[in-house]
């Protein structure tokens, strides 16, 4: 029996306590005058008792998976030969592999035998573990069923509870995706100081070189490390300001097309079709832009004598913008719909035309939710790095001509980790500060935004 | 009358028979029977010196007709209440006098509506003109999210009305007085005119319509939003309103009709039934519908 069993049938258990505790409500209540002189409906009465038992239970067995591993592996390793044990950490681990894969699939033709010995404690002892783990769950469980169903009565506010118990859940949910922002924020912290301690902070910051191709041996030629990232953050606010663009003024016009002048028939097939834009995978517009919009960008440019490099920030920010149109649209035209007829109304009513209300007063109203999409989208434009990784090219230039090559932040972040990598090389830690710097900048421009809408809105009811 | 069993014969019965009483039926009964009662308008619906003139007017939403042939006219300076049970098709009406069922796609009007000699329904007709000449006022205050001035400065600015920013204030200043509201917010000028209580919001759409100085000011319900003390107030200035101003008011409170309106209009089923100065409608109504609205016998 291995952990996920033991779950299933925990769980499979737990889901039995709600019977119980149904049971157990219906019989309280005949012996009080019937189902309706109890606190609450039967069923929360189940729930309590499920909750009860079941959430000592899953925090005891989260605990035991979480440090049942650690604690085997540290008697195993007490257990091995001196020699081994002098060993540097890597190659220890190494030997505990073997050790662990023996214990898993049987001795093969390299397997010492202090090894297979060290394969049989470490069977016995998670054995060892488990059954201790399916005895104390089991108690456990006990006890605590055998001391709910005691303490059950007709009086108990099970309802009450439950609801408390249901906004813990809530909360737990609504706290995931914040620990998850702050384990990214910490993991790429912790790479990027070590980065700077190779780096200064300066030079990343202010640099106006990138070119992270280092000297691994001395002998070597043609790397020079440096690591002034300006051209890549130029190239991705080039790019984005393309795209923007072209997305804001193309998005919301379509959103108040949509909302204000189409015909509902016109709406609902227009409506959809827009949005399929946001369903193309970014790969897809990666090569489309590459392979149609930027030989048909250089082409042109040819015809009236501009010469126009074949990959250009031109082409990759036109793609994106169109990318990201149905993102502005969608969510304006949402907003847009949401403002109450009756203002409308009361512009029309003094004599205001269709684009005059628009302007003037459906769209002021409308701005937080508009602010928020075109948010969205620059924050989807900056982050974006299929497109610009097949349409924008690899070369740092630090320039404002959209027909020259750029190169984005997100491009970078995917050449340095792409293949095999050393972890202790300032070039591949750089990608972890082109990321952070990469966050600072998409939270500050949130935060910008905000202060804009706060500012500027005009709040209806 | 003798109790009758199909639909038909009660028609039949009910036409030869429009002016007789029945106090036994009961409410219910009557106004599904009533629409046949309905004959031609009884009363007074057309003025010696009229603003606004409508003849024949029918309005159908899609395929169902929801006032049929209404002729009445609304003189000048005067204030006209049009009282009647829900979905009677008085707002309807009201809205058609400036367009405002233009945004209903499948709205539809037919027959004459004028103002002085400028037919409403025209088509090459700019309903931005129109709509300059007849204000309205809405059921529920709908204040733009922006400052009190601005609400207030809006229409005078879409239609180009002043050349200089002190013109505007003075517009401003003497609509908010018209609208006896200056006195409460003249301090406070630039905060947003969502932030007044609901009378005030109320008063301030009335100074938004009158600030265009427009010839005609339909009101749709004005009052059903408000407590009594704001309803009064606002009754008050319809009253000084229409020493310069031409009034039609919708309202489902009959008292509120006979203290502001002149003349009283009452619609049923989207006929008009009777028209006839307020106190005669009140006191000695003509028509037995108009007589069992206002006694309370159903609405």
């Amino acid at each position: 029996m291995d952990f996920s069993q033991i779950f299933m049938v925990m769980a499979a258990t737990i889901a039995m306590t709600f019977f119980l505790g149904r049971f157990r409500a219906l019989k309280l209540g005949q012996t009080v005058g019937g189902r309706k002189s109890l606190n609450s409906l039967p069923t929360y009465y189940g729930s309590l008792m499920a909750m009860w038992c079941g959430i000592p239970c899953l925090i005891l067995f989260a605990l035991w998976m979480m440090f049942d591993d650690v604690i085997i592996s540290q008697a195993i390793m007490q257990e091995l030969p001196q020699a081994v044990l002098e060993l540097p950490a890597s190659e220890r681990g190494l030997i505990f592999n073997m050790v662990s894969n023996i214990a898993e699939n049987g001795a093969t033709a390299g397997s010492e035998p202090y090894m297979i010995s060290a394969a049989d404690r470490l069977q016995s002892l998670r054995e060892t573990s488990q059954l201790t783990l399916i005895a104390c769950l089991a108690s456990m469980f006990l006890l605590i069923l055998a001391t709910v169903w005691a303490r059950m009565s007709a009086q108990t506010r099970a309802r009450t509870h439950v609801e408390g118990g249901f906004k813990w859940v809530l909360l737990i949910c609504a706290s995931i995706a914040i620990f998850t922002t702050a384990g990214i924020v910490f993991s790429v912290l912790f790479e990027s100081i070590r980065f700077f301690q190779s780096v200064p902070i300066t030079e990343f910051l202010f640099g106006l070189e990138w070119s992270p191709q280092m000297a691994i041996r001395s002998d070597q030629v043609g790397g020079s490390g440096a690591f002034g990232a300006v051209p890549l953050f130029a190239g991705t606010l080039l790019i984005s300001l393309i795209a923007m663009v072209i997305a804001v003024p193309a998005g919301l016009m379509a959103a108040i097309y949509l909302s204000e002048y189409a015909r509902p028939a016109v709406r609902s097939t227009v409506k959809p079709l827009l949005e399929v834009l946001a369903g193309i995978p970014t790969v897809v517009y990666g090569f489309f832009a590459a392979l149609t919009v930027a030989p048909f960008i250089r082409d042109t440019g040819g015809l009236i004598g501009l010469s126009v490099s074949s990959e250009s920030a031109l082409a990759a920010g036109l793609v994106m913008g169109i990318m990201i149109i149905p993102f502005v649209s969608s969510l304006s035209d949402d907003v847009i719909n949401a403002v109450p007829q009756s203002l409308r109304d009361g512009a029309y009513g003094l004599g205001a035309t269709r684009s005059e209300t628009i302007k003037q007063v459906v769209i002021p109203a409308a701005l937080p939710g508009i602010v928020g999409g075109i948010l969205l989208a620059v924050s989807r434009a900056i982050g974006e790095t299929m497109i610009v990784v097949m349409a924008a090219g690899l070369a740092a230039n630090l320039t404002a001509n959209p027909l020259e090559s750029v190169t984005t932040v997100t491009v970078q972040i995917v050449t340095l980790l792409v293949g095999d990598q050393e972890f202790n090389s300032p070039k591949t830690l750089s990608a972890f500060a082109l990321g952070l710097m990469l966050f600072t900048i998409t939270l500050v421009l949130n935060y910008i935004a905000l202060l804009v809408v706060k500012k500027y809105r005009e709040q209806y009811e | 009358m003798q109790a009758v069993n199909t639909p038909i014969q009660k028609n039949e019965k009910l036409n030869a028979n429009t002016n007789g009483t029945d106090q036994k039926k009961t409410s219910t009964d009557e106004m599904n029977n009533s629409a046949a009662k309905v004959g031609k308008t009884v009363g007074k619906p057309f003025a010696t010196n009229p603003k606004m003139t409508m003849r024949n007017v029918d309005v159908f939403y899609g395929d169902k007709q929801a006032i049929h042939d209404v002729s009445l006219d609304i003189g000048k300076n005067e204030v006209v209440a049009m009282i009647g049970p829900s979905g009677c098709g008085k707002s309807t009406f009201l809205r058609c006098l400036n367009r405002m069922n233009d945004t209903i796609e499948i709205c539809q009007v037919k027959g004459e509506i004028k103002l002085e000699e400028m037919d409403v329904y025209h088509p090459k007709q700019d309903v931005v003109p129109l709509r300059a000449r007849v204000g309205i006022v809405f059921q529920k205050p709908n204040p733009f999210p922006k400052s009190i001035y601005d609400n207030v400065a809006y229409g005078p600015r879409i239609h180009g009305l002043v050349e200089r920013k002190t013109d505007l204030d003075e517009i401003v200043e003497k609509s908010l007085r018209r609208a006896s509201l200056w006195e409460e917010v003249k301090d406070r000028l630039h905060a947003p005119g969502t932030g007044l209580s609901g009378g005030q919001q109320q008063r301030l759409c009335i100074a938004r319509t009158i600030a265009v100085s427009p010839e005609v000011i339909l009101m749709d319900e004005p009052c059903s939003a408000l407590d009594p003390i704001a309803t009064a107030k606002i009754e008050e200035l319809i009253t000084e309103l229409s020493e310069k101003f031409t009034i039609a008011i919708v309202t489902h409170s009959m008292q509120q009709a006979a203290r502001v309106s002149h003349r009283t209009a009452y619609f049923h089923m989207g006929k008009l039934v009777e028209v006839n100065d307020t106190k005669r409608v009140f006191t000695n109504p003509e028509h037995e519908l108009t007589e069992a609205y206002i006694t309370g016998r159903f609405g």
